[in-house]
């Protein structure tokens, strides 16, 4: 199933100044190795985005961690009919491995919420596998593209960056928190509202991956809509913004969003990819270092390359509601960041 | 991601004598609106097909029916943003819902294997399981293709088309077992052989879905490789009978193949898609009623169309050690095709 190689044909052709050798770079088995590593792959998000990694031809070498189940889901998947030679590994020892080489590394280890549960709530468990696992990426594979799924991402995103100051090997343009899936459902959510084709849809999502740190921007929603009133929006504002916890509610104590949330994470690490490969405007919404605000942190639009960041986009134009959603949302935003800091210091 | 709309869009092209009429055809949301059905969709292999059945812009309407879960699974899969409007339906009680004005009914329902079990080792429960499905198909959607995945296939294939006949609404062109991951597993197996790149390899595989009744044709394998011995030959078709037991063995207990086999399912259930919508030449693998050997059901390549089976091709020249491996799977087939055939008319 050649999903990946034509949509970046597709993209490659889309942007403006693709020329026929980005074309030929694309073609199957003929892009750069890439590996990509997974962390957490046995589990609910892992299992699903390992597939999707391994669909997706611009990978060469995916590599499936977790503590167990990691050789099952490795044999599973290598099966398919597609470029990536897959490996599992288990059990920290195997770790490293995992990571040497790696040009991606991909995180949705730990524990989902249950009914009643914030993402806060999940930080003491979630902050100390984070802390783990980016030790080992700073010692094995100090230059690859981290991609933090695992959450509070407000907060695990923060941790990273510290772990790998202490390490020396911290460059903020090569950290993202993974808010794609924010952006998936507002734009969803806008295109059932607006009564326009999903496919043709964007909306910018900026702020946190959290409640109300999450601010969609339908201000700035393309196709435009004239049919929507304030009251349209703020709602859509608010599905989007408790839109994991509707999932985590559907699911009545099985887990969060695991399939939606693989998808989200498989299109941001091909982001990354291609950014890396040299494919030029691959711009998508993610949540990095950032001084467009006076938080050390914000997610915004950013510019994809070779080096990770190669530009932090600004927030563009707001409505006076998003205003509102902005300066509410920072106290909130800066306390999580300073929660994951304040963790990495003292662990 | 226009995965599948820009798949589609490439078919239509490549293949001969697509008029510009057609490709208008598959542009997202003026395609036809076609109804995929997946019961067991909650299950391993249903809620990765689940996924990859909502990133394809053919499906319009994605129904999700399972005993429970299924509210879950399409909450989550509801926000990915593609074409297919999705529902969950749980419970007997909403199968006709599930069933109703579908195009399409996967069925991956059922029990998998656990280390030592044959794939007839699972008839018992999963014999039922099928029964009953089939009969409200018979009743809720008489004229939809149907891809059978519940194992054992060589058996269930069968109990369908009886479930079918005693309901007055067999079409022996909508019944399909779904064959196509040994397709896979050859293909990738054979690309590591003869180290060819992936992407480029077909390989025929006849007979059934289980064991030796699983027969790799690598002699009529694309592209050709002059560096494959005999023992070569043998031993990826070994591989190719057994990748289902190798996963399960990797997986230790917690399951059989999930991913990979939601990969297959979802490339078949597309070529059925593609048929369905007209689209010319669309040949696949699959073990449907036939009367190319002496057996009442065998797999083969099938083209398929807007009454689902066109076509049922032959076998087309074989080695000698094929030749062998042909006759060898027949009383084992025959077997399996009757146990399901004598369920269906003692229950």
């Amino acid at each position: 199933m050649r999903l990946f190689v034509i949509r970046s044909l597709e993209s490659a052709i889309r942007r403006g100044g693709a020329s026929a050798s980005s074309c030929r770079r694309f073609s199957s088995d003929s892009g750069p190795e890439r590996k990509v590593a997974i962390l957490g792959a046995a589990g609910g998000i892992g299992q699903p985005l390992a597939l999707l990694m391994k669909l997706n031809p611009l990978v060469s070498t995916l590599a499936l961690y977790d503590i167990a189940g990691t050789p099952g889901v490795a044999a599973d998947v290598s099966h398919i009919n597609t470029r990536a030679e897959v490996a599992g590994y288990a059990g920290e020892e195997q770790l490293g491995k995992a990571l040497e080489g790696s040009d991606v590394v991909v995180i949705p280890a730990g524990v989902p919420r249950k009914p009643g549960m914030t993402r806060d709530d999940l930080f003491n468990i979630n902050a100390g596998i984070v802390k783990s696992l980016c030790t080992a990426i700073s010692k094995y594979c100090p230059n690859a593209v981290v991609n933090m799924i695992s959450n509070p991402v407000n907060s695990t995103v923060p941790i990273a960056s510290e772990v790998f100051k202490k390490a020396g090997t911290y460059d903020e343009r090569k950290l993202f928190g993974v808010t794609t899936l924010d952006v998936v459902r507002a734009k969803t959510f806008y295109a059932g509202k607006a009564k326009v084709p999903v496919a043709g849809v964007n909306v910018p999502v900026v702020g946190g991956h959290a409640g109300i740190t999450i601010l969609p921007l339908f201000s700035q929603a393309t196709p435009a809509s004239n049919d929507l009133s304030d009251e349209d929006i703020k709602a859509l504002t608010k599905r989007t913004q408790e839109g994991g916890t509707e999932v985590v509610e559907a699911k009545a104590g099985k887990g969060s969003a695991t399939l939606s949330m693989a998808y989200a994470g498989a299109i941001f690490a091909d982001a990354c990819l291609k950014g890396l490969n040299g494919v030029p405007d691959v711009v998508e919404c993610s949540f990095v270092q950032s001084s467009i605000t006076e938080l050390p942190f914000f997610a915004s639009k950013v510019r994809l390359g070779k080096n990770g960041v190669e530009e932090v986009l600004g927030l563009g134009s707001l409505s006076d509601y998003e205003e509102e959603g902005l300066e509410k949302l920072k106290p909130e935003l800066k306390a999580s960041i300073e929660k994951g800091i304040k963790f990495a210091r003292e662990n």
